[in-house]
């Protein structure tokens, strides 16, 4: 019988095969995902707030390859304490893809009313923030007659890592079955600029932050517990007996628990005897 | 087994518009004439698409009620098998195939195992079949299987056993497992496996009629294909496009595999059925 820890490392190596993607597979699928998305509702173009970060820096360049450079937009937004090598990121990759992009700084409409709030913590800021470049990017979609295409990936997503109608506002997503670990393996396979590939993952709320410790948890790892939980189907138990660390475990499935809400419409009281998501379903394409 | 051509019609039908899908039935079965078919084969529900939902009861139709006249029409010299929801009389709804020659139709096959995990939801809205039958056709003994149903081999077995010399797979089966490194998704290489396996140990041709395109943001991957009874691919569909393909199925070629390994022949079925009647008392009464 194997210790604990050997266990834990079978597991973990169990977990690195199953999240290799094939990643030429995986572009095709997701290309001809965006396009027919958008085609079958009237639309050629996509609109992607670019932060300079991997993930809205891959759906540019899927967008790009599905719907051809003109006809994607990709709008910078940086707030006056966004890092200046965020902009330089964003901008070396429209250059690479040339697609069409548009500056937003949004430091002048979000300031007065943050000034109107003397004790907003960081957390609060960066969610105004988050809504504001929602704003933003819808209203310049309307403009550029593309839809606005989601940048949350499956780690996010399943962490409750963003904030509800800024960020995880989209109308179609064609990362949120990715997790961060396959993020990158499809930026590599797209030759995305090594500076955005390689630099620590960050929201880029304020200045100096670390997505990986506000989680407390280093991407790799917390996406071989996701994958082992929920796509594997193992239990927490053996997920512990295993030998992986107990607070690791225990707090990622406590926020996964945590963050279902984002994951799903707004809950509505029922009265009738049909009600819209219970008995009323209907496949999304009916409206097409 | 009377030598014939078949033409598998990979097509992406639009979600619950059985109008427009009808049209592009016809379409297919022309274009499968014009390409010297004897036979053409549609994916499973290809005259509704998929995901239906709640478009289940507005999409089914009675496959007497005159709405297939069309199709049935043109059935005089081109066999035509294909996939819709069977709205019966006791207004159940079943997902079912039809096997149409000279104008009737000879046979349907309704699913039979329907599809209650995972991403499915089929046990909410169709009832299951319960039969699996052969038709004898003009070019001989065939069987129709739905997608799940080829995933328990008994049914399979009992389309070979009763002697079908072609079962006809039809699927919508979504695309998914893109890691783990495989040259293709896990759900494909999946359908390889089994089809090769079936032509191999049942002796036969096997056909695999599958979707292709996007519902609801679900991938279906195509890759239609006719295996014969070596388990050796005649042909094989794309992975990204509507297309119609083209085998040349012939007797020749089964003589020659049952005489090199007749399988078929040796099935003991007095033993199987004694011992799954054994299995059936003891485990299931």
């Amino acid at each position: 019988m194997s210790s604990a820890g050997s266990r834990a490392a079978d597991l973990a190596k169990r977990a690195d095969a199953g999240l290799k993607l094939d990643t030429g597979l995986a572009k095709g699928i997701l290309t001809g995902f965006i396009r027919n998305e958008l085609g079958k509702v009237g639309f050629e173009r996509a609109v992607v707030a670019l932060s300079g970060g991997i993930d809205s820096a891959l759906v540019c360049a899927l967008a790009s390859k599905a719907l051809g450079p003109k006809n994607v937009l990709a709008v910078m937004m940086p707030y006056r304490t966004s890092n200046p090598s965020s902009r330089a990121d964003a901008e070396e990759l429209i250059a690479q893809l040339g697609v069409e992009s548009r500056l937003v700084d949004i430091t002048g409409m979000t300031n007065p009313y943050f000034d109107r709030q003397p004790d907003i913590s960081n957390h609060r800021r960066g969610n105004v923030m988050a809504r504001m470049r929602m704003i933003v990017v819808y209203d310049h979609s309307e403009d550029f007659g593309g839809l606005v295409i989601g940048t949350s990936n499956k780690t996010e997503i399943l962490l409750g890592y963003g904030t509800l109608f800024g960020d995880l506002a989209s109308a179609v997503n064609p990362i949120g079955d990715l997790f961060k670990t396959q993020v990158r393996q499809m930026s590599r396979a797209m030759s995305l600029p090594v500076s955005i590939i390689d630099k620590p993952p960050s929201a880029d709320l304020w200045e100096g932050q670390s997505d990986e410790e506000d989680l407390g948890i280093s991407y790799d790892e917390v996406d071989r517990i996701l994958y082992l939980m929920f796509d594997e189907r193992f239990r927490l138990s053996e997920l512990l007996e295993a030998g992986f660390p107990d607070e690791q475990v225990t707090k990622v499935y406590s926020m996964v628990r945590r963050n279902q809400f984002k994951r799903r419409p707004p809950i509505i009281a029922k009265i009738s005897d049909r009600t819209i998501e219970r008995e009323f379903r209907y496949p999304r394409d009916w409206g097409l | 087994m009377r030598d014939f051509r078949i033409g598998l019609a990979q097509i992406n039908p639009r979600l619950g518009d059985i109008e427009a899908n009808l049209e592009m039935h016809l379409e297919y079965i022309e274009t499968a004439r014009n390409a010297g078919c004897d036979l053409v084969v549609f994916p499973e529900l290809s005259l509704t698409g998929y995901f239906l939902r709640d478009l289940v009861y507005d999409a089914a139709i009675d496959p007497y009620g005159g709405f297939l006249d069309p199709l049935i029409a043109e059935t005089g010299d081109i066999t035509v098998i294909f996939g819709f929801v069977h709205h019966t009389p006791e207004h159940t709804f079943k997902s079912a195939a039809a096997y149409v020659e000279d104008g009737m139709i000879l046979h349907i096959h309704h699913k039979v195992y329907l599809v209650p995990y995972g991403l499915f939801d089929e046990g909410r809205y169709h009832v299951g079949g319960d039969t699996i039958r052969t038709v004898d056709g003009k070019f001989g003994r065939q069987s129709i299987l739905i997608c799940e149903d080829l995933w328990h081999p008994t049914t399979a077995a009992i389309s070979a056993i009763d002697g079908a010399d072609v079962i006809h797979g039809i699927s919508c089966s979504p695309g998914r497992g893109v890691a783990g490194g495989g040259a293709e998704l896990g759900s494909i290489s999946t359908w390889r496996d089994l089809n090769k396996i079936y032509a191999q140990l049942f002796t036969g041709y096997q056909v695999f009629s599958h979707r292709i395109g996007y519902e609801d943001g679900v991938n279906f991957p195509g890759g239609s294909e006719v295996l014969g009874p070596e388990g050796d691919v005649l042909v094989r569909a794309s992975a990204d496009r509507e297309e119609l393909v083209v085998a040349d199925l012939t007797d020749s070629a089964l003589r020659r595999a049952r005489i090199k390994v007749p399988l078929r022949r040796d099935e003991n079925l007095e033993l199987v059925l004694r011992e799954l009647q054994r299995v059936f008392e003891e485990r299931y009464v």
